[in-house]
């Protein structure tokens, strides 16, 4: 095959799996027991997080595979699983190679959910928080493409979108549970709490 | 006529658990030596069961299982385990285990070294709440004792798990023992057995043990002596509320239930008994004569529960005494399910609402519906027996209610509670 | 025949409510988001779209039981 088409597919695609890859990671973020979105059911966003971060995985593996076959630069099979093996841009690769373990341990984790304890798989999936800034930092550090005007845009609006997601999370996690704990707790002594007005639990809204 | 396993001529004819010597020396006088079989295993184990199930015992921590049949089915799930005694009594209308275990350890230990000795279970711990120490203080002695003067096989301590009211439920205990946390754990079959690792652990309250070591040494003819035929034995029920001598009393089984009360020398006319605890159910005056035994009090939507009667005076008031029952259990939430976090304030909140006579039109309708989603919907029985208890309010209360809700309440819904409730804790 | 039935673990459950959306013929929300079953078996139809409830339930609240009718 013609060497050009691999070094063009493999920098393309590699483009197209870093932007899924961060949708994947705002539909994760924002997937939360509140705040439902007024006609999105949330089954529909739990189901679009899985499809999208299947995909990102496919274009993954096209971009591994033509940078591998492609012989403008030289990366050996095993960079692709062992980090900063490659020959090529040793660091930078070696990045993309974090992120491919990453991404490998949160989707065997997820086929194997049904097999280890919630707190083990919960664990392993917040692994994806440490691809995604490795992902980005792996486009931007090989520098291939990273000159241009559209690439740096995508990349802020990658970052952008992923701080809103992770800042909106925050602030919906530590309100519910201060609900929660206001919903459970101790009240006044007991027979003092019918002459005053009760405290009264914070109810979860819609 | 007693059964193998017992050798000493028994002091007392007649089975009964308060009023035998609290030291080690005087208790082998009264009962006997304890005598478990090292050889012919199988032989001495169907004789005791054998007791067990002639005796018709029945659980006496709230469940009311057959205790032959819960024996059954622990002694196929493995050896090596641990066997617990319940003295949790989370219930703060219920002192029985208290008095038991100060008054007569050894027979609930006793008790303990029979059931792990059929299940081959390794240790005995027994499980008194942080903050009674002078209960645990009376158990270690009582140990002490045993262990000085090598009277006893399996290895028997004292464990100490949080004062909550549900930290004595059997998962929640098993969950503590294993993993220092005393939180219910969701067992839509309760067949499979609780564990702690590999190893079984069963659990009996304290109660039960004593009877168990009774009926072990003696025969169950003495216990089929007291009580009913259909239901036989002697339990240890703790009344409580408008009564001028509250405190644990032994009472046949099938005593009515003012028979009871009166030993505790009633002072004013009861309107309602609150009968097997907070989780239990009022009973009205034209029950009174419901003979306390499971069988007599389902006929009338009550249960024998943990032994609790708490006797309801004239010049209080139902529906605030039932408001402050929600609100305590409400706070007693181990906070892991939704409808029993959010339901039971929600209820009491509308109790409380109704006892204050400033019911909104839409109350009574909001609290029936409120009460028919908690109930069952969470890990455990807490929310059910909240439910439960409010209930038999709105029924036994009938009357009150319905003024109440008029925005005419009684005149005694400002008095402080007459039914015992623990000081609040810090978190 | 086998009924399948939906059981819900209520300590595992945080009333995201993805469950109650795929089957709202099965399953009803309380007011305070978490969902009420009447453990009913579930007509042959709902059976497919019970499954998906199961794998999109994001703590792994909900499963399905199944027992032989006697």
């Amino acid at each position: 095959m013609n060497s050009t088409v691999f070094w063009y597919v493999t920098r393309a695609s590699g483009i197209v799996a870093l932007v899924l890859l961060t949708v994947t990671m705002v539909l994760g973020l924002t997937t939360t027991a509140r705040a439902r979105a007024r006609n999105w059911p949330g089954f529909a966003h739990q189901e679009l997080h899985r499809r999208i971060s299947m995909l990102s995985m496919v274009f993954l593996a096209i971009h591994i595979l033509t940078s591998v076959l492609d012989t403008y630069v030289h990366i050996g099979w095993a960079a692709i699983v062992v980090p900063f093996t490659s020959s090529y841009s040793r660091f930078w690769v070696g990045m993309g190679t974090v992120a491919v373990d990453l991404m490998a341990a949160v989707f065997v984790s997820s086929l194997l959910r049904s097999r280890m304890k919630p707190g083990t798989w919960r664990g392993i999936h917040w692994l994806a928080y440490g691809c995604w800034p490795v992902a980005l930092a792996h486009t931007f550090g090989l520098g291939t493409d990273a000159g241009e005007p559209w690439v740096i845009a995508l990349g802020a609006a990658c970052i952008l979108a992923v701080g809103a997601a992770l800042l909106w999370r925050v602030r919906v996690t530590t309100r519910r549970a201060a609900e929660l704990s206001l919903a459970s707790v101790e009240s006044p002594p007991v027979g003092r709490h019918l002459v005053t007005s009760s405290a009264k639990g914070v109810r979860r809204g819609q | 006529m007693g059964n193998d396993v017992s050798q000493a001529p028994p002091r007392s004819a007649v089975h009964h658990l308060l009023g035998h010597p609290i030291d080690l020396a005087g208790h082998v006088d009264a009962h006997g030596p304890l005598v478990v079989a090292l050889g012919h295993h199988d032989q001495w184990q169907q004789a005791l069961t054998a007791s067990l199930e002639s005796s018709g015992l029945t659980g006496r921590g709230g469940g009311g299982f057959s205790s032959a049949a819960k024996l059954a089915m622990a002694s196929a799930h493995g050896h090596g385990g641990t066997l617990v005694v319940n003295a949790m009594e989370g219930e703060p209308a219920s002192d029985k285990d208290k008095v038991l275990l100060s008054r007569a350890p050894h027979l609930v230990l006793d008790g303990a070294q029979f059931l792990a000795a059929m299940c081959r279970a390794r240790r005995i711990m027994v499980c008194v709440p942080v903050g009674r120490d002078g209960i645990a203080a009376a158990v270690e002695h009582a140990i002490t004792e045993r262990s000085a003067a090598r009277y006893a096989r399996v290895s028997e301590l004292v464990v100490r798990p949080p004062d909550r009211f549900v930290a004595g439920e059997e998962s929640a205990l098993v969950s503590w023992i294993a993993a220092q946390r005393a939180l219910p754990v969701f067992r839509p079959d309760k067949g499979t057995p609780l564990r702690r690792g590999k190893r079984p652990v069963l659990l009996h309250n304290a109660e039960t043990l004593a009877h168990i070591a009774l009926i072990a040494r003696h025969g169950p003819e003495r216990f089929l002596a007291r009580g009913l035929v259909e239901e036989p034995g002697t339990s240890l029920v703790t009344l409580s509320g408008a009564v001028a001598q509250p405190g644990v009393v032994e009472v046949d089984r099938g005593t009515p239930l003012w028979e009871i009360v009166r030993r505790g020398t009633p002072v004013q006319p009861a309107q309602a008994l609150l009968v097997g605890g907070y989780g239990g159910n009022w009973v009205g005056p034209e029950h009174f004569d419901t003979p306390y035994a499971s069988i007599s009090l389902r006929t009338i939507g009550a249960s024998a529960g943990v032994g609790v009667i708490a006797v309801l005076g004239e010049r209080s008031c139902g529906v605030a005494e039932t408001a402050h029952i929600a609100r305590y259990l409400a706070g007693q939430s181990s906070g892991q399910c939704g409808p029993c976090v959010f339901g039971l304030p929600a209820i009491a909140d509308d109790l409380a609402l109704l006892a204050r006579g400033q019911a909104d039109r839409g109350l009574m309708a909001r609290l029936a519906r409120r009460l028919d989603e908690v109930n069952g919907r969470g890990a455990c029985r807490h929310p059910d027996g909240a439910v439960s208890l409010v209930r038999s309010a709105l029924a036994v209360f009938a009357p009150d209610v319905a003024a109440h809700d008029r925005g005419e309440p009684c005149a005694h819904w400002r008095k402080p509670s007459s039914l015992p409730f623990p000081r609040p804790m810090a978190r | 025949m086998t009924a399948v039935r939906i059981s819900i673990d209520p300590v595992a459950c945080e009333a995201y409510g993805y469950c109650a959306e795929l089957l709202p013929e099965a399953i009803v929300l309380d007011e305070w988001g978490y969902p009420i079953v009447d453990g009913a078996p579930l007509p042959a139809d709902l059976v497919a779209l019970a499954r998906r409830a199961v794998r999109d339930c994001p703590k792994r609240a909900i499963t399905l039981t199944k027992k032989s009718a006697h």
